[in-house]
């Protein structure tokens, strides 16, 4: 059998301007530490053929890399799901699934629609109970969590409230406690403890009339008790050896900072608040992962080098810019490309106002005006020798 | 290529650029005469353009297509608003003094518009002390100074008095400020907005023609009325339909503003609209063109030819043509398909003379022009077999979905595809139709096979594996051929070979099917991996597998193990992407091209087909699985008296009834399953059981839906719940939880759906195309929001990837420098 192939990445160059034969020169040079490990243990012309392999798998000179990337997202996403289908009969969080999520990260959303971590515990705390009782601590509870009923008291102008007694073990709070919680809350009114687990609301305003009475019952109501704000569900799971929580709702800024908690693997979906709280490389990497796990969720085989390049052009700037047209296709040099994607009219007229000029460096504006798009072999051109045969 | 454009400049045109480019003042507004000629200094002048073949420009004195057209200009009565810029001209009334024309405001607090939009304004002026009156814009285009309404002539007034450098540092950089307010307005040519004539012989104009009659019109009225002093209520009312005129001829979608309409009612088509949308200028005719030497037609399947290849049908090779150039090394071959003439198969259709003279060949001339034929001349002949072509099926996904085939020329109507070249455009041969390209120059030609062909993307660059790869039959062939005791007699041996275009002297009576398929295998080939076939036992037995399902290959014979999908199937196959790999592209397609043909001879020899037969089950399972339906429907039943009891704790974040309905699915589901496994356990190897276990096509669930039961028909993620007032269906009791009331479909196929079932499966049939028409279309936009802010990165000179710009992006492309493309699934060392 003939191979063409073999004779052609003899003649390549690779990029540093050694020729493939010359075997010395391409031997000698060390590959990214992850591969000079995977071959370490290979016999030595296995070791061999993997280091001139690798100087043929590397990306050639103008490879329209941003095009392919674009593809191997999109492509696929015509076959992932539309809705979220939770797994049936499992306890599970309802997260934002397939087509729906990758819109969401690419269009860098302030806010997730289901924002979500994944917490992680220290050697210590690594089992069950520690972890159910971290989960209590972390979950957002206000009082109507924590109430049996709450009813107004019309005889003496006072809301009392009954508090659920297996509730407050589970957070691991006395009726006193959720007393001085809700004596801070409430301004100009009086918190007593009546019964065991019955407290008493009081107006310090001398006259008192029923709407204000119902207005502190409304208020008290919603009186954040325990926990981290923005967290309302937490799920204690086993995941390998570990035990995790996983979380409705994030705060990792206040999460990262608790007792018992591996702050080093904790984590969160929420890419702007990872931005904020550990920087715009984390929030790239959570880009890569969140959009492969999307992905690989649906089934879908994507080479995690095209996401790389995604989450790569959507931060390189420094902050996380949307795909769309507030983002990065919004924000082109080349007014041509601007106009031909979206908002035609204002990306003209601007253009005109500032004077802007298009040098024709981006590939749409070349499809245009009829040049030959600088990529690929159009970043080339072909010479012939005259006096050649 | 003479003149290349190097950029292009935006800037806002003043009046003497306009008196410069135009060649005319447009100063009435009719449009044609009573012989229907055009009317001199009208709209339709002969000097702006000639859109009628056989007429000379009065202007150029070029024919119809030589001229590009010229402009002309309006001298407006009285200045209006360039309403495209309304937002320049807010910042410049609002941050600079009427008075002096200096800036109000501090330059470093002013430096994007959107600042400049909410600044802060002195009450005096710090430069002269005059008094500052906030000015406020009124849709659609009035500005207004404290309670005063300013009209276009104090407003141009007041930015001359701006200087250049002011108006730099409020954005203004393309012109002079009072250039947005308009004195003289561009007429475009003819040529831009040809009229057509209608099959009656009524002309009907083009809708800018329209407006700038308007426009015209209204001016001319107004230069009247301002001669002859009218009164001043009159005059503004005027002055302002001219602006509404204006206005509207650069965009007719202004919010506030009625759109002017064609006498049908239809809004016109102005300037703005010309090039927005999908349908506009820009995403219509500049970034999407239209071509020449193309064909589109239905394609069909043809599995004996090289999945490189493309039958061309013969009228479409005699249409399509190539330029070829005459040198003393072809002149003879080119001069014999000049005398075939267009009509002779192959033949030639035109000749370029040197002078650049195009000449059709006809009957009559055929001679002549093969004699003439010298040196120098282009002679378009016809396609031949072996000629480059580009083949495209859209929607074009991926750039697998355009490829260069080889042509090969055939009888009929249809393009032949080779099987399994479908995967990488997602095609089958339900009617669909793909175009065909043909390029003109030698470089074309070169690069497209280069990069474009065939057998050059068999890996998919998404992962890094096969996207071309044996199917369907291919597969089941391939199992059949080489799975265990597979064997052939002598004579079938020969016919499979043959097939595959192999020939050896045969010297044994009996070959085994192993033995075959290892004649494609090249000689030194060494690989194991588990088939598709593979049952996942707990203990691997590896060579020693009872189900054949562990193929090894050593030294380019097959060992062991049956051939199916995960060897050489396209996403899966781990032989192909081996061979691939190891030995090249050319290796790859021609063993792709031998193993399928291989493969359909096989099954041709053994025989392929499914009846009722293989898919009943005998009536003692078919009890079995009544049991478990039954097992099932009474375990439901106590979940809902549970729920009834109030006895269902919830999951956390869920609801009772979420709870309730989780719990019922589990079962539901967990009874599916059971049948399942039964059928798995009691089906024989069956031509059915053959696809579903090698991946050729159809799964073990659709067997079940076939032998076993359909199951549960989930709709919108659940249970079948809407419909009538507390329950699906009339046939049911209100509030009726149990199974057969929300979509549990008992029967399979083989027994047949009673009508309720039916409804649930149609119910379900519904969402699905619902779902799958929604997805195109929200993917589709995703895709185009993904290409337009990647489509400038590319791996530069230094072998980093920057944008347009210059930025870099990655310093390595992919961190590690290798492109998927060329590697095996990412891998250096490979495998899936």
């Amino acid at each position: 059998m003939t191979s063409g192939k073999k004779n052609k990445g003899a003649e390549k160059m690779n990029k540093s301007g050694v020729t493939a034969d010359n075997n010395k020169a391409v031997l000698s040079i060390r590959l990214p530490k992850r591969y000079e490990e995977e071959i370490s243990e290979l016999p030595p012309e296995e070791q061999e053929k993997l280091r001139k392999r690798y100087f043929e798998m590397l990306y050639d000179i103008g490879e329209a890399i941003g095009m392919v990337a674009a593809h191997s997202i999109s492509e696929p996403a015509t076959q992932t799901t539309l809705r979220a289908y939770h797994a049936e009969g499992r306890v599970q969080l309802v997260t934002t699934k397939g087509l729906p999520r990758l819109i969401e990260i690419f269009d860098a959303r302030k806010v997730p629609s289901t924002p979500s971590m994944t917490i992680y515990l220290d050697e210590e705390h690594n089992n069950k109970e520690a972890a159910r009782k971290i989960a209590a601590e972390i979950r957002e509870t206000n009082l109507e969590q924590i109430m049996k009923e709450d009813s107004l008291n019309l005889m003496e102008m006072k809301v009392e409230i009954v508090l659920d007694e297996n509730k407050l073990a589970e957070i691991n709070m006395t009726a006193e406690d959720v007393v001085r919680v809700l004596k801070k809350n409430l301004r100009n009114v009086d918190v007593k403890v009546e019964d065991k687990n019955k407290i008493s609301l009081e107006s310090k305003k001398g006259e008192v009339n029923l709407r204000d009475l119902q207005a502190i019952r409304i208020k008290a109501r919603t009186i954040h008790i325990k926990g981290i704000k923005g967290i309302t569900q937490v799920i204690v799971e086993k995941d390998g050896d570990d035990w995790i929580i996983r979380t409705l709702g994030t705060n990792l800024k206040k999460v990262l900072i608790m007792d018992g908690i591996d702050p080093r693997r904790t984590k969160s979906n929420h890419i702007f608040e990872v931005m904020k709280v550990l920087g715009v490389e984390a929030a790239r990497n959570l880009i890569v992962e969140e959009t492969l796990k999307t992905l690989r969720e649906q089934g879908v085989d994507t080479d995690e080098r095209h996401v790389m390049l995604i989450a790569d052009i959507m931060t390189f700037s420094g902050v996380v810019k949307p795909i769309g047209r507030y983002g990065i296709a919004g924000e082109k040099a080349s007014v041509l490309a601007k106009a031909n994607f979206e908002e035609t009219i204002k990306h003209l007229t601007n253009a005109a106002a500032k004077g802007e000029v298009d040098d024709l460096k981006s590939i749409f504006a070349n499809v245009i005006v009829g040049n030959l798009p600088p990529i690929g072999t159009g970043m080339f051109r072909l010479g012939l020798k005259e006096d050649g045969e | 290529m003479s003149k290349v454009i190097k950029a292009i400049k935006f800037e806002i045109m003043s009046p003497q650029d306009v008196k410069k480019l135009a060649v005319m003042k447009v100063t009435t507004s009719e449009v044609y005469d009573a012989d229907a000629y055009p009317v001199k200094d009208g709209v339709t002048d002969p000097r702006l353009g000639v859109v009628d073949p056989g007429i000379r420009c009065r202007t150029c004195g070029g024919r119809f297509g030589e001229c590009p057209g010229h402009f002309g200009y309006i001298e407006l009565a009285k200045p209006v608003l360039n309403v495209l810029y309304l937002k320049q001209i807010k910042i410049l009334l609002s941050l600079t003094c009427p008075e002096c024309g200096k800036l109000l405001v501090d330059k470093s607090k002013v430096k994007t518009d959107a600042e400049r939009l909410k600044a802060e304004v002195p009450k005096q002026c710090p430069h002269c002390g005059a008094k500052i009156e906030k000015v406020k814009f009124e849709k659609p285009y009035h500005f207004y100074r404290g309670e005063k309404q300013l009209n276009p002539e104090e407003i141009r007034a007041h930015l001359e008095k701006i200087s250049d450098e002011d108006a730099h540092a409020l954005g203004l950089k393309g012109g002079r400020p009072e250039w947005l307010v308009l004195t003289l307005l561009l007429v475009p040519p003819i040529t831009a907005r040809p009229s057509i004539t209608l099959e009656t012989g009524e002309r009907s104009e083009d809708d800018l023609t329209h407006k700038l009659v308007d426009i015209v019109r209204i001016n001319q009225r107004l230069a009247e009325n301002l001669e002859i002093g009218a009164p001043q209520f009159i005059i503004e009312d005027l002055w302002e339909l001219l602006q509404y005129h204006v206005a509207t001829y650069f965009n007719n979608e202004l919010s506030g503003v009625p759109p002017a309409r064609h006498r049908s009612g239809r809004p016109l088509k102005t300037l703005s609209q010309r090039l927005k949308t999908k349908e506009g200028r820009f995403r219509h005719n500049l970034t999407g063109k239209r071509v020449n030497f193309s064909a589109r037609g239905v394609i069909s399947p043809d599995p004996l030819i090289s999945i490189n290849d493309i039958g061309v049908p013969l009228e479409v090779a005699m249409t399509l043509t190539i330029p070829i150039k005459v040198t003393s090394h072809n002149i003879g071959f080119l001069k014999q398909l000049v005398r075939d003439g267009s009509d002779k198969y192959p033949g030639a259709n035109y000749i370029i003379r040197p002078d650049g003279t195009r000449k059709r060949i006809l009957p009559d001339n055929k001679e002549d022009l093969a004699e003439e034929l010298a040196e120098g001349y282009v002679v378009e002949r016809h396609l031949l077999d072996g000629d480059i072509v580009l083949f495209n099926r859209q929607p074009s996904l991926h750039r697998m979905s355009i490829m260069a085939h080889r042509v090969r020329v055939m009888p009929g109507k249809t393009f032949r595809l080779h099987l399994a070249a479908c995967p990488p455009y997602n095609a089958d041969f339900d009617g669909d139709e793909m175009n065909l390209h043909v390029p003109q120059t030698a470089e074309a030609r070169a690069e497209a096979e280069e990069l474009m062909l065939v057998e050059k993307n068999i890996r998919s660059p998404r992962f890094g594996g096969p996207i071309i790869g044996a199917t369907q039959d291919f597969i089941s062939g391939a199992y059949i051929l080489t799975k265990k005791g597979s064997k052939f007699s002598r004579e079938e041996a020969a016919q499979i070979l043959a097939a595959a275009g192999v020939y050896v002297d045969l010297d044994k009576d009996e070959y085994e099917g192993k033995e075959l398929f290892s004649m494609l295998l090249p000689d030194d080939l060494n690989m194991e991996f588990k088939a598709a076939c593979c049952q996942k036992c707990s203990e691997c037995k590896k060579e020693n597998c009872e189900y054949d399902a562990y193929v090894v290959v050593r030294n380019g014979r097959l060992v062991c193990g049956a051939i199916d999908s995960k060897a050489i199937s396209p996403f899966k196959g781990l032989l192909l992407d081996k061979i691939d790999m190891e030995y090249g592209h050319e290796a790859a397609r021609e063993f792709l091209d031998r193993v399928t043909k291989m493969c359909i001879r096989a099954l041709m020899i053994r025989g392929f087909t499914i009846s009722i037969s293989d898919i009943d089950l005998p009536a003692t399972i078919k009890k079995e699985i009544k049991k478990i339906i039954n097992k099932t429907y009474k375990k439901i039943d106590e979940i809902i008296e549970r729920y009834h009891k109030g006895e269902i704790e919830p999951y956390p974040g869920r609801t009772v009834e979420e709870t309730r309905e989780d719990l019922i699915m589990a079962e539901l589901f967990n009874a599916v399953n059971e049948v399942q496994e039964i059928i798995k356990a009691n089906f024989k190897e069956t031509d059915a059981m053959v696809m579903a276990k090698t991946g050729a096509r159809g799964s073990l669930q659709n067997l079940t839906y076939m032998a076993g039961l359909v199951g549960q028909e989930m709709i919108r993620g659940g249970r079948a719940f809407r419909g009538f007032k507390g329950r699906t269906l009339a046939h049911f009791k209100r509030e009726d939880l149990g199974p057969k009331a929300h979509g549990f479909v008992e029967s399979s196929f083989i027994k047949g759906l009673d009508p309720i079932e039916f409804f649930f499966e149609v119910m379900k049939g519904r969402e699905g195309i619902m779902d799958s028409s929604l997805k195109t279309r929200v993917s589709g936009y995703l895709e185009r929001r993904l290409v337009n802010a990647l489509h400038d990165l590319r791996v530069d000179h230094d072998w980093t990837v920057r944008d347009a710009a210059g930025s870099i992006v990655q310093f390595i492309p992919g961190e590690d420098g290798i492109d998927p493309a060329k590697s095996s699934w990412g891998k250096l060392t490979g495998g899936a």
